[in-house]
């Protein structure tokens, strides 16, 4: 298990857990649950934001956000 | 006697709402306010068949019904007021095909408010191309009311949405979730102290006092006293709904949807690949913004001088044809010059909400934020702050309110502070014309001077929004927590039916809007020039006489007006400032222009037209009045000098009325309207007098 910052693009991984206090309730409606897919599609400058698609929603976050988020690599 | 229906539009952002809104209502729109608050209101009428006709509501775009802005809290508020007038008989839900999953949680909260509600899943014609085959009678029957399936890009599917809706009585209004599957304790106490009332409602009702302490909400008796819970067990709870909810709805589109990911044919990504790409990003980003600056300036200066011609010569006609008096003075030289000032920028503002619905349209707005986030967050901004900073550059007014999904209230007050930086296009005609007048036409690199300047222009107002921001950011002593959340969308072809409506209603009501305190202020001011006090004014002809007794008739006239405007009411006004503004190269008539530019920038062009057809009966354009004034020692007025210590003045003043208004109510307080008014002057006036001191 690892936290979504370290995720490297084109893996494909699950939602393992989240920090449920520190997440905003926004992300967790907009598909951000254990249990959704999960990959990095493309990171800015600085790896910061992230630019990651869960289910169909394609969002982008910052690292600070993407370090509360914990994900299964799936092969 | 026809029938009319209340139907409310929700759905989440980027989902297409807007040109379903469009395409149902057309022109028939009414954009206003909510009472009391800035959050933009649309409505429109739309014939349902030949006895119905329907009052559509397009709420703003929300992810859910647990609110964390105004904006969305004004859809909380209207679904929980049963007693408004604007209660949706029914509410339409509109989905994106390829983001159902997500689209389905509004839904399922609306639905289990009781209130009758049709699901639209937009974007029908994307289906092939993205191998999405769904089974709508196995949807409809596993969410429990009916779907229309529409295409407003090929005009598809809205005669049956409306036939749904003329028949939203036949509706299910069964709650999609029991509520109190979420913590049966939790619920079984609410139940116990407020019988016989909607668990939903009341959880709602709860929820949101959390985030929103100020809304009004008598009908669910007392429930706020109902406080049990702190705020993170409340939080938790909502999670656990949110759960719940997309448990409900993984298991209504395992049985409908399937998606052959094998036929999707990808653009985004292709797209993506350049246009956020870590180098060439930023490259074409900034192509971007040149080339529309550019275009609004060249492309716009053929219909401009078109409209200075033309009232010029209504001037020339009107004074003509009509009988002398008092009434056709004040047409003549006061209304139709001033009008003409407001009506000589339509083409600039047009072609820049042209260019903005574009970026916002085909979903490159987005991509922006992604590419500036980090760079911008240095300055104590967010890169959501873009779209602000943008707009801004149509009017800072809606850029303003723009802020609103800026979720870290640190980042939001800096943006809506130094936002009014960004060059709003009622500084364009201000520019426009000293551009006209004082940079000369040569080019270089195919580059045109003209142009050059107003891009220079154009980049103080970032550059000096900036560094204002990152001045704030380090003395603003102002904890909040942060987060930051951006929807990518689908890249999309515009829509020309919802970029033409947003042009036109966006430069119409700009322009009535301006054009009311235009027309109050040339009216005002044609009278303070037009009459004075003492012998000076009243007695200007004879004083003319005895001192200069050579002059043949046609230069006496000449000579008389401008001595009368010079003791008239408003000359006398700007005498007084005339020693506070001359260090910065102005006389007393820009100092009226001023003065008068603090309700409104845009009316800078119209006062000095106003002030120029008083004082010669001429009727010469706007332009070839100015090019004409010279001072004292016969040089002309507007030199280099001047016009640029003038541009520099209205880049960084703060002379906007109606901005003042909309940051008091968006911040609440008196303080940050006065820091942006007495701040930003003081800057311009530094600016403005070392500009000129060193140049002149």
């Amino acid at each position: 298990m690892i936290p979504l910052d370290e995720l490297k693009i084109g893996e494909q991984a699950e939602i393992e857990t989240i920090e449920t206090d520190k997440l905003p309730l926004k992300l967790i409606e907009m598909g951000c649950l254990p249990g959704s897919s999960i990959s990095l599609i493309q990171n800015a400058p600085f790896n910061d934001p992230l630019y990651i698609k869960i289910d169909e929603s394609h969002l982008a976050i910052r690292k600070e956000t993407a370090k509360d988020i914990f994900v299964r690599l799936i092969d | 006697m026809s029938k009319s229906l209340n139907i409310a539009l929700l759905g989440n952002p980027n989902t297409g709402k807007t040109s379903v809104f469009n395409a149902l209502t057309g022109l028939s729109q009414k954009v206003g306010n909510y009472p009391g608050i800035t959050v933009e209101k649309k409505e429109g009428i739309c014939k349902l068949n030949r006895t119905t006709k329907g009052h559509v509501l397009d709420l703003p775009g929300t992810y859910s019904l647990n609110a964390s802005s105004m904006d969305e809290s004004v859809v909380i508020e209207l679904l929980l007021n049963r007693k408004s007038k604007d209660f949706p008989d029914v509410a339409v839900v509109v989905t994106d095909v390829e983001n159902l999953k997500r689209n389905l949680l509004l839904f399922t909260q609306v639905k289990d408010l009781g209130i009758p509600t049709l699901l639209v899943i937009n974007m029908a014609d994307q289906m092939k191309r993205k191998g999405i085959t769904l089974d709508i009678p196995v949807l409809e029957k596993a969410i429990d009311t009916k779907i229309a399936m529409v295409s407003t890009r090929e005009n598809k599917g809205l005669q049956e949405l409306k036939q749904l809706i003329i028949n939203y009585r036949e509706l299910s209004t069964t709650a999609t979730i029991s509520i109190d599957s979420i913590d049966e304790e939790y619920f079984k106490n609410l139940e116990k102290i407020f019988p016989n009332q909607s668990l939903y409602k009341l959880w709602l009702v709860i929820t949101q006092d959390v985030n929103f302490a100020k809304i009004d909400r008598k009908r669910v008796s007392d429930a706020t006293d109902f406080k049990t819970e702190s705020p993170s067990n409340l939080k938790r709870l909502q999670q656990k709904e949110t759960v719940k909810r997309y448990q409900f709805i993984n298991n209504v589109l395992k049985q409908g949807l399937r998606v052959d990911r094998e036929a999707a044919t990808d653009l985004r990504s292709r797209f993506d690949r350049v246009l956020i790409h870590k180098f060439w990003g930023y490259i074409i980003f900034f192509v971007v913004l040149m080339t529309i600056f550019q275009s609004i300036f060249s492309w716009s200066s053929i219909p401009q001088d078109f409209i200075d011609n033309s009232f010029a010569s209504l001037s020339q006609v009107l004074g003509e044809k009509l009988p002398a008096g008092v009434f056709t003075d004040l047409l003549t030289q006061g209304i139709v010059p001033g009008l003409g000032g407001i009506v000589i920028f339509i083409p600039q503002i047009a072609f820049l909400f042209f260019f903005i619905s574009i970026l916002e349209e085909t979903g490159y707005m987005s991509r922006v934020v992604f590419l500036m986030d980090r760079g911008l967050r240095r300055f104590g901004l967010s890169g959501k702050s873009v779209i602000p900073l943008i707009s801004g550059t149509a009017c800072a007014i809606p850029a303003v309110m723009a802020t609103r999904n800026i979720e870290n209230w640190k980042e939001r007050l800096i943006t809506i502070l130094v936002t009014p930086f960004t060059t709003c296009s009622a500084r364009l005609p201000v520019y426009a014309i000293l551009i006209a007048l004082v940079i000369p036409e040569d080019s270089v690199f195919g580059l045109s001077y003209k142009g050059l300047m107003l891009m220079f222009l154009y980049l103080v107002g970032f550059g000096t929004a900036l560094l204002a921001a990152w001045i704030l950011s380090k003395t603003l002593d102002i904890q909040s927590k942060s987060y930051f959340v951006v929807e990518m969308p689908n890249y999309k072809l515009p829509l020309l039916k919802n970029v033409g409506i947003t042009v036109w209603e966006k430069t119409r009501t700009f322009v009535t809007e301006a054009g009311k305190v235009i027309l109050a202020i040339s009216i005002l001011l044609w009278i303070m020039a037009s009459y004075g006090p003492g012998k000076d004014f009243n007695q200007a002809e004879q004083i003319v006489q005895e001192n200069y007794p050579e002059l043949n008739e046609t230069d006496l006239e000449i000579k008389t007006n401008a001595y009368k405007l010079e003791h008239s009411y408003i000359g006398i006004l700007g005498k007084t400032v005339e020693p506070v503004i001359s260090p910065l190269g102005y006389d007393w008539k820009i100092g009226i222009a001023l003065i008068s530019s603090f309700a409104a920038r845009e009316v800078f062009v119209g006062t000095l037209a106003t002030i120029y057809s008083v004082e010669s009966d001429s009727e010469d354009t706007i332009k070839n009045r100015m090019a004409s004034e010279v001072r004292a020692d016969g040089s002309p007025l507007f030199n280099f000098a001047s016009g640029v210590s003038l541009m520099l003045f209205y880049a960084f003043a703060m002379q906007c009325m109606s901005t003042l208004a909309v940051v008091r109510k968006e911040t609440n307080s008196w303080k940050w309207p006065m820091v942006q008014l007495f701040g930003m002057t003081l800057l311009a006036y530094l600016v403005a007098f070392s500009t000129y001191q060193i140049l002149a």
